[in-house]
């Protein structure tokens, strides 16, 4: 399950800073967030609405509005040994769906209605690779082929309002894969599907990743598809990174009330719990414009004292040996019933 | 007693086509549909989109004329009610739809919102309607001052809270749930759920709660309907949902429902293909183009919903399920 972290991260992010020029003032939407994406592997960036996993996977991408968006000096990103965060935008295109490429939620959305399908797929070839249209035209029936939509030398001349919900995420991944890029960021790829299409999507993807070594960045919500795919988990809060590590580890021994909570809120499966109240986490996000001081996550957090007011937890190694962004991280005496329910459950 | 009785359902929308517009065919969005909803009971309804799970839920509280069948509520045939006839009942049998943003008038703040509704349907006097609005207010969890204010002055959940609070100010019997908590965040869908559970308690109320997650649905209902291209597939309780589920679609959603324990990794079952569409169906068995057992006889007929052990109340409709033997090669996939 686990990959070994041999070797060099393919994608080195470092003090990732965004923020928003907007009507009331500018506001941070990512914040000093760090991670690491290996070959071969599956980070999950988790979080709920508004906490910038999305503006994290557009600022790598470069894909949101300059006008508005600053990217503070002191962010890094890297990949092949080069900070994309400060290529021109004429190197970033190169780049750009070539080396890295992206995934959005809604594929009804971001496919083009008026062009078919092969047209869309060659824009990229075409873009990034010397091949002639004969060979290219090849090319993307072999993608189509790859992400198993039937019939692909038929499909390819059809509009995307001919394809169903599933076959167009899947188009869209073999558009995101047919420059055979290094890393794959996929933006809640699965969330607008139903749940046998989510699994196909999901096997789909897991298979490209061993066949082809391609990392991918998943960003969801939905902690079960954490759970069946990633390797690691970066968890985000409000902006913040707040408590990262392997997948087996951030289930079993969750360090941050935070992800503690989001886990004992889901619905359990196997009915052990029908009809009980489910955990819930009291209160709302703060707004960005009206951050607490101290800890982001001080007035929904069942462990708050003085100290989570006064100042804010720094991104530090914990009891389990991973980093948290807490000052009273939970260790095995302070969640023993957490423990032994997923341990139970295991078993 | 049931409190709903709905016996062979039907609900076909026309399709129009060609230059003239006439109707060259229908969609059958729901086909034959029977069931009881039994008085205090939490009735799931699951399915993938376009399965008719909504269609079903509008058609039984009648927001939806039936093309054909009988739906009794309290003994009381409701197909064939004037409009007249039918204002008490509307206001016995009340909605929660899946996007509370759109369900809410923009330009009514929540005061009026409840206000209107509580006068039309004169749930209480004159002079109590403040003092009833007030109550309700408070029952689903929102600040008293939140009722001058308007829908898009509140978050999701708070938004998902004045939808209860709309159908509930009416006192109703009977509730649809549409997709109550598909669109929330988790942490806000677990309390949302929990406050439905205790308005459930407080108000005794019958539930039917369409939703395409499993895992709400076994944590919610006490019986479930797993729908497919209109047609009920598999009725059972959720008491032990994942070891009674015969039917290969339900055992496939099953398998399909990725679990959040990551040292419990399975391969998901893999269902070939999509839903075909509604427009035109496959002959026999709805869910042949995807089946893992399907057979020639699958193809002629479309196998009866009914009883598939000695479990009261778990019908199925499949050829290949006779009994716990034959279950066990279509659960296989599972894994």
């Amino acid at each position: 399950m686990s990959k070994t972290n041999s070797g060099e991260p393919v994608l080195k992010v470092r003090h990732l800073t965004t923020r928003f020029r907007t009507d009331r003032g500018v506001v941070t939407a990512v914040d000093d967030v760090s991670f690491d994406v290996y070959p071969g592997e599956t980070v999950g960036i988790v979080g709920e609405s508004g906490c910038g996993k999305t503006v994290t996977s557009k600022s790598i991408m470069r894909l949101l509005p300059e006008q508005v968006t600053i990217i503070d000096e002191k962010s890094e990103i890297m990949f092949e040994g080069e900070n994309i965060a400060r290529l021109s935008e004429k190197r970033m295109r190169e780049v750009r769906g070539d080396r890295i490429a992206m995934i959005f939620q809604e594929p009804m959305t971001s496919l083009n209605p008026v062009f078919r399908i092969g047209w869309q797929l060659d824009e990229a070839l075409r873009y990034h690779t010397k091949l002639g249209r004969k060979q290219r035209r090849e090319r993307a029936i072999e993608m189509l082929k790859l992400v198993d939509i039937p019939n692909p030398e038929k499909r390819i001349d059809e509009y995307p309002h001919q394809l169903s919900g599933g076959m167009r995420q899947r188009v869209m991944i073999a558009m995101a894969l047919c420059c055979e890029p290094d890393v794959l960021i996929a933006d809640e790829p699965t969330t607008a599907l139903d749940v046998t299409i989510q699994a196909q999507i999901l096997s789909l993807m897991n298979s490209l990743k061993e066949k082809l070594q391609t990392a991918i960045m998943l960003i969801t919500h939905d902690l079960g598809v954490v759970a069946q795919v990633c390797d690691r988990v970066v968890v985000m809060y409000a902006g913040r990174v707040i408590e990262s590590g392997p997948v087996a580890d951030i289930f079993r021994r969750p360090q941050h009330p935070y992800t503690q909570a989001l886990l004992d809120s889901i619905p359990k499966q196997g009915n052990k719990e029908r009809g009980l109240r489910l955990a819930t986490i009291p209160g709302i996000v703060p707004s960005l414009w009206d951050l607490p001081h101290g800890c982001r996550f001080q007035d929904r957090c069942k462990f708050k004292e003085q100290r989570c007011v006064d100042g804010e937890p720094v991104l530090e190694d914990g009891p389990d040996g991973r980093p948290v962004r807490c000052h009273f991280p939970l260790d095995e005496a302070r969640h023993p019933q957490h423990l032994a329910g997923r341990h139970a459950e295991g078993a | 007693m049931a409190l709903l009785e709905v016996r062979d359902l039907h609900k076909r929308f026309p399709k129009h086509g060609g230059v003239l517009n006439r109707v060259v065919g229908n969609v059958h969005a729901v086909n034959g549909v029977s069931f009881d909803v039994n008085e205090g009971e939490v009735v799931g309804i699951v399915g993938e989109s376009g399965c008719g799970k909504s269609t079903l839920g509008k058609t039984v509280i009648q927001l939806l004329g039936a093309t054909e069948g009988s739906i009794k509520f309290d003994d009381q045939e409701l197909t064939s009610l004037s409009h007249a006839e039918m204002m008490p009942f509307r206001r016995k049998m009340q909605m929660i739809f899946q996007d509370p943003y759109s369900s809410l008038n923009p330009r009514l703040t929540v005061r009026q919102l409840l206000r209107e509704a509580i006068r039309f349907h004169k749930v209480v006097g004159a002079d109590q309607v403040e003092a009833h609005i007030d109550s309700i207010i408070e029952k689903v969890g929102l600040r008293p001052d939140s009722k001058d204010k308007f829908p898009h002055e509140f978050s999701g959940g708070q938004r998902q809270r004045i939808g209860i609070a709309r159908a509930l100010c009416l006192k109703p019997k009977f509730l649809v749930a549409d997709e109550p908590v598909s669109a929330l965040d988790v942490s806000i869908q677990a309390a949302v759920l929990n406050l439905m559970m205790d308005l459930k308690d407080e108000f005794g109320l019958t539930m039917m709660f369409i939703s395409h997650d499993l895992k709400v649905v076994e944590h919610f209902c006490d019986r479930v309907l797993v729908m497919y291209l209109g047609h009920v597939v598999e009725e059972l309780t959720c008491d032990n949902l994942h070891a009674d589920a015969r039917h290969p679609y339900t055992t496939a959603l099953l398998g399909a429902n990725p679990i959040d324990d990551p040292t419990q990794r399975r391969s998901l079952t893999i269902l070939k293909g999509d839903v075909p569409s509604p427009y035109n169906p496959p002959p026999g068995c709805p869910f042949t183009t995807r089946c893992p057992v399907v057979k020639d006889r699958c193809h002629q007929e479309m196998p009866p919903l009914e009883d598939k052990d000695a479990t009261p109340g778990h019908r199925a409709a499949c050829w290949e399920v006779e009994g716990a033997g034959v279950a066990s090669s279509a659960a296989a996939g599972e894994g």
